[in-house]
């Protein structure tokens, strides 16, 4: 039998605050162990809560950019369980009154287009880390009280490419935001994928399962894909799925349930009393979008009918935000927005995926493309020279017309000079020269090229051409 | 004039302006007191005299130096769940044993802004569950007019060693009626305030949406005193709100004259004990003498009012106190264990006391699936219930006069065998939690036993003005504040 995948996601971000959601803790990645703590965040008696109104704000200007409808009124909530990365053995969050409620994500998969639409987003802590020595373990609490922004999916999504295309399109939306740094590496993103099988044209969906804890794109897919396998086998032998949770073995490429015990849960949900009801006034919610910066579509679009570019170019343009951002600054810049999007989607992007960087690791400024490439549509250098300079650029930064002038890279377009060039070429080739007045045209290119070579490449091509052509009339 | 250790709160404030003694002088006298008095009262577990005498000095130098604080030099008991930096907490359990707290609580750093010095932790019902002070891990603290009865809880030993005199006035905790409970069993002052009046940081929460710090004290003035210096908003805390905090002894006056007097029918039906009804009769009669008109009303949901604190209470403890599992602080099992839960069960099984573990699985039951609606949700219904029968009280009265218990102090021991009465004895104080409300316990008479009882005022949330100043005016034209319990001719006698 054929069956159809429903997949929903839940993805948990780490906002970009300074300090943690409940006490003025720093929320730095990689310090020492137990280094960023207070009484609040270890759960120590009498420890309150208390907001921080930016993670507030950070979600809600996540849901107005997902198109969510964002609520008057919400309320925290305590979810209880014991486990030892939990200070309080209750986390904070949000459970039947979220800050954001509907919303939607537009995918794209192999050219066709969907819109997967949320279910909710809602705010909570994060906990600690359990750490595994030789005989001993131990819990790191610098994460704990971190503030994390939960976004539900609906079950809209039908395969593991369209899972990866909603992440990929959710974290471009949310580096747009400016709600989080999005760092994979670092845990900032990390999504629950929830999948059921169900016989191809039915309607009911199936019993889903749930794999927790991935924390990268590719992961996501594989795991999916092994979900699939796995459901597809059980219920291919006539077995039932059942409502449980697992974790994905990238080793072995397979999904394993965990042990029914570690998630079995009554979360016994419930009021967190030590925190007021947050009541969002229709002005604070209208400043706040206000301050929304442009979607990736609109961007996409805006590059397009602004500085004339291909639809194509655009897109790549906007995929990251920090490119598009390098991108309309170095247009600025060279005051040539076409030469700005060859120049980015050619060499930096081709420099970038060569050496594996990301565009803010580059030495090269907006401010350094741009005279580069003034210089290059001045004819000031040509077009190689320019491209041994962007090298340079790229590699050490500075200045480029100091970095032509160190080297001597100029381009000559004195005529007084080229003229003495080209007479010492055409009285060296009075061959090529009777051929092209024959009317063999091709001989022109090699006199032009005779004239780079003497000139040692300087020479301003476009000016030999046309010396050229006058002097063998 | 009378031992130092004998003045009110703002009378030896007044000595200690005038110079006329030191607080040094002070904390020495009450220390002399409480060496005598304690090992019959056990109302303190602790007092670090050379920690006091060293904030005593200070508070000296500080007035010679002209500084002034409304509270500069005052010794203060303060009850074992408040945080006090780098002191000893530990709520009356074995759990936090060893415990030191990281800093000051909101409300202890607001009176130690107004010079207060700190004298001592005094006992109280293991993390303020309870309503006798025995479910106190370290002690039983008596009550200091018969050493066979209870002083009451949780904050049993802060009222404990406010009647016994050894000390001038104490903080407690009310959650169910904890701090106006004790106050009425032992003869002394204390003062519910309204919910978010005072600060929660640093006070070990037992339940959130509950829980207030009081003063307990000799007389109405000095509660007046205190709550003035303790109101008010706490970074730290966002429960605690942000309204002007009145000059509460200015409220006070000795008439009162225009004042409604709201006497609900479900708290007068024959429930109480004859000596608490007939005594509280009295005090209304007073307060009628001196210009006030009583009016019946009514708060329909009375009779629901203990079931729904029992579940909202324990609900929320069994959250609070999840925190204890022997990982970051506090005590750990020092059993073989295998894994994490094993070790919070041992932990927890270990640390804690019978009535901790009891309100733990009713609150956990609560909250369970399958009983959240049934219980929880339909408690959180009832309690928005009893809050619209006090709005609507509210509307033809200014304060509601009741008893604060139904029977005077009970005897040790009694409670353990039937904690379901105990519980019952809550029935006209927790109401006032539930509500948000503010409530005053004053002496207003003796049982033929020999007993305090307590006169309870209860005010709308934030009226503590009313609350106070009917409190002061029936206290000023009766003389039950000048009572002393035979504890203190005992001791001193037997010290020659
Ligand atoms: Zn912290």
């Amino acid at each position: 039998m054929n069956y159809d995948v429903t997949i929903g996601l839940e993805v948990h971000v780490q906002l970009k605050t300074r300090s943690k959601m409940f006490c003025s803790c720093s929320t730095a990645f990689g310090a020492e162990p137990n280094t960023q703590v207070c009484p609040v965040c270890l759960g120590y008696p009498g420890a309150l809560p208390v907001m921080n109104g930016e993670a507030i704000r950070y979600t809600v200007m996540a849901g107005l950019m997902l198109g969510c409808k964002i609520s008057a009124y919400s309320k925290f909530d305590r979810k209880n369980y014991f486990y030892p990365d939990m200070p309080k053995n209750y986390q904070i969050s949000q459970y039947d009154m979220p800050l954001c409620l509907g919303g939607s994500v537009d995918i794209d998969v192999g050219g066709q287009a969907k819109t997967i639409r949320l279910t909710r987003i809602h705010l909570e802590e994060d906990v600690g880390k359990n750490m595994h020595f030789a005989r001993t373990s131990g819990v790191d609490f610098n994460r704990a009280g971190v503030p994390l922004m939960e976004i539900v999916s609906e079950p809209d999504l039908t395969s593991p490419e369209e899972a990866q295309a909603y992440l990929v399109a959710l974290k471009q939306i949310l580096l747009y935001a400016g709600v989080s740094e999005c760092n994979l590496e670092q845990g900032n993103l990390r999504c629950d994928v929830n999948c059921s099988l169900r016989p191809r044209g039915t309607t009911p969906l199936g019993t889903k399962a749930e794999i927790k804890n991935m924390n990268t794109f590719k992961g996501v897919f594989h795991a999916a894909h092994a979900e699939i396998r796995r459901q597809t086998e059980l219920l291919a032998a006539g077995e039932k799925i059942r409502q449980e949770t697992l974790r994905y073995d990238p080793d072995l490429d397979i999904t394993v349930p965990m042990r029914s015990k570690e998630y079995a849960h009554d979360y016994r949900y419930f009021p967190e009393p030590d925190l007021l009801p947050v009541v969002l006034a229709p002005e604070t919610i209208q400043a706040w979008a206000d301050q929304l910066p442009e979607l990736p579509r609109q961007r996409r679009e805006r590059f397009v009918r602004e500085y004339g570019l291909p639809e194509y170019d655009a897109q790549v343009l906007v995929a990251d935000k920090v490119v598009a951002d390098y991108f309309e600054e170095t247009a600025r810049q060279a005051g040539n927005p076409k030469a700005a999007s060859n120049w980015v989607m050619t060499e930096m992007l081709r420099q970038l995926a060569a050496q594996e960087l990301e565009i803010g690791q580059a030495k090269i400024t907006p401010r350094a493309l741009g005279e580069l490439i003034r210089m290059a549509e001045s004819q000031t250098i040509n077009s190689n020279t320019a491209r041994q300079v962007f090298g340079i650029l790229f590699a050490e930064g500075g200045e480029p017309a100091q970095i032509v002038k160190e080297r001597g890279w100029g381009q000559v377009s004195d005529s007084g000079v080229l003229e003495a060039a080209v007479d010492q070429v055409l009285a060296a080739n009075a061959k090529s020269a009777a051929d092209y007045r024959a009317g063999k045209k091709p001989a022109l290119q090699f006199l032009v090229g005779q004239v780079m070579k003497v000139t040692r490449g300087k020479a301003n091509p476009a000016m030999v051409q046309a010396m050229l052509e006058q002097k063998l009339v | 004039m009378a031992a130092l250790t004998e003045l009110t709160a703002v009378e030896l404030l007044e000595q200690l302006r005038r110079r006329a003694c030191s607080s040094e002088e002070a904390v020495k006298a009450m220390g002399a007191v409480i060496r005598r008095r304690d090992p019959a009262i056990k109302g303190y577990l602790e007092v670090d005299e050379e920690a006091a005498l060293d904030q005593a000095r200070s508070a000296d130098a500080a007035r010679a130096r002209g500084e002034s604080g409304s509270l500069l030099g005052l010794p203060l008991a303060f009850k074992d769940v408040l945080n006090l930096a780098g002191q000893p907490c530990t709520c009356g359990s074995r759990i936090l044993a060893g415990y030191r707290a990281p800093t000051d609580a909101g409300a202890i750093a607001r009176l130690r802004r107004e010079g207060a010095v700190f004298l001592g932790r005094t006992n109280m019902d293991e993390f303020a569950m309870g309503s006798s002070t025995e479910n106190s891990a370290y002690q039983v603290t008596h009550n200091p007019w018969n050493p066979d009865r209870v002083p009451g809880g949780s904050s049993g030993g802060s009222a404990a060693v406010v009647a016994a005199g050894e000390a001038w006035a104490a903080l407690g905790t009310d959650t169910g009626g904890s701090i106006r409970q004790p106050a009425a069993f032992c003869g002394c002052v204390g003062m519910k305030p309204s919910y978010g009046r005072v600060s929660r940081s640093g006070l070990v929460a037992y339940a959130s949406s509950l829980d207030q710090i009081g003063p307990m004290t000799r007389d109405v003035r000095d509660a007046a005193l205190l709550l003035k210096a303790l109101a008010g908003p706490d970074p730290m805390d966002s429960t605690a709100l942000d309204l002007p905090v009145p000059d509460y002894m200015a409220a006070l006056a000795t008439e009162l004259k225009g004042m409604r007097i709201g006497l609900p029918k479900e708290y007068f039906v024959g429930g109480s004990d004859a000596d608490v009804e007939r005594a509280v009769q009295e005090a209304i009669a007073v307060c009628r003498k001196l210009g006030a008109e009583a009016v019946e009303v009514s708060l329909p949901h009375t009779h629901l009012a203990v079931p729904t604190y029992y579940i909202i209470a324990t609900a929320e403890a069994s959250a609070n106190l999840a925190r204890f599992d022997g990982v970051r602080y506090g005590t750990r099992t020092k059993a073989d264990v295998h894994d994490p839960i094993e070790m919070y069960a041992k932990t927890r099984a270990e640390g804690f006391g019978a009535e901790v573990k009891r309100r733990i699985i009713l609150g956990t039951y609560v909250l369970s699936s399958g009983y959240h609606d049934a219980y929880y949700l339909r408690a959180q219904k009832i309690r928005s219930l009893i809050r619209d029968d006090f709005d609507r009280a509210f509307g033809t009265c200014d304060v509601i006069m009741a008893p604060v218990t139904p029977t005077a102090a009970f005897a040790l021991g009694a409670a353990a065998t039937d904690p379901l009465q105990m519980y019952l004895g809550d029935i006209f104080t927790v109401p006032v939690n539930l509500a948000g409300l503010c409530g005053l316990s004053v002496p207003c008479g003796m049982t033929t036993d020999r007993l305090p009882v307590g006169l309870q005022i209860i005010g709308p949330a934030f009226g503590e003005e009313q609350v106070f100043r009917a409190g002061y005016a029936y206290e000023q034209a009766t003389q039950w504040r000048h009572q002393r319990p035979p504890i203190a001719d005992r001791t001193d006698l037997q010290q020659g």
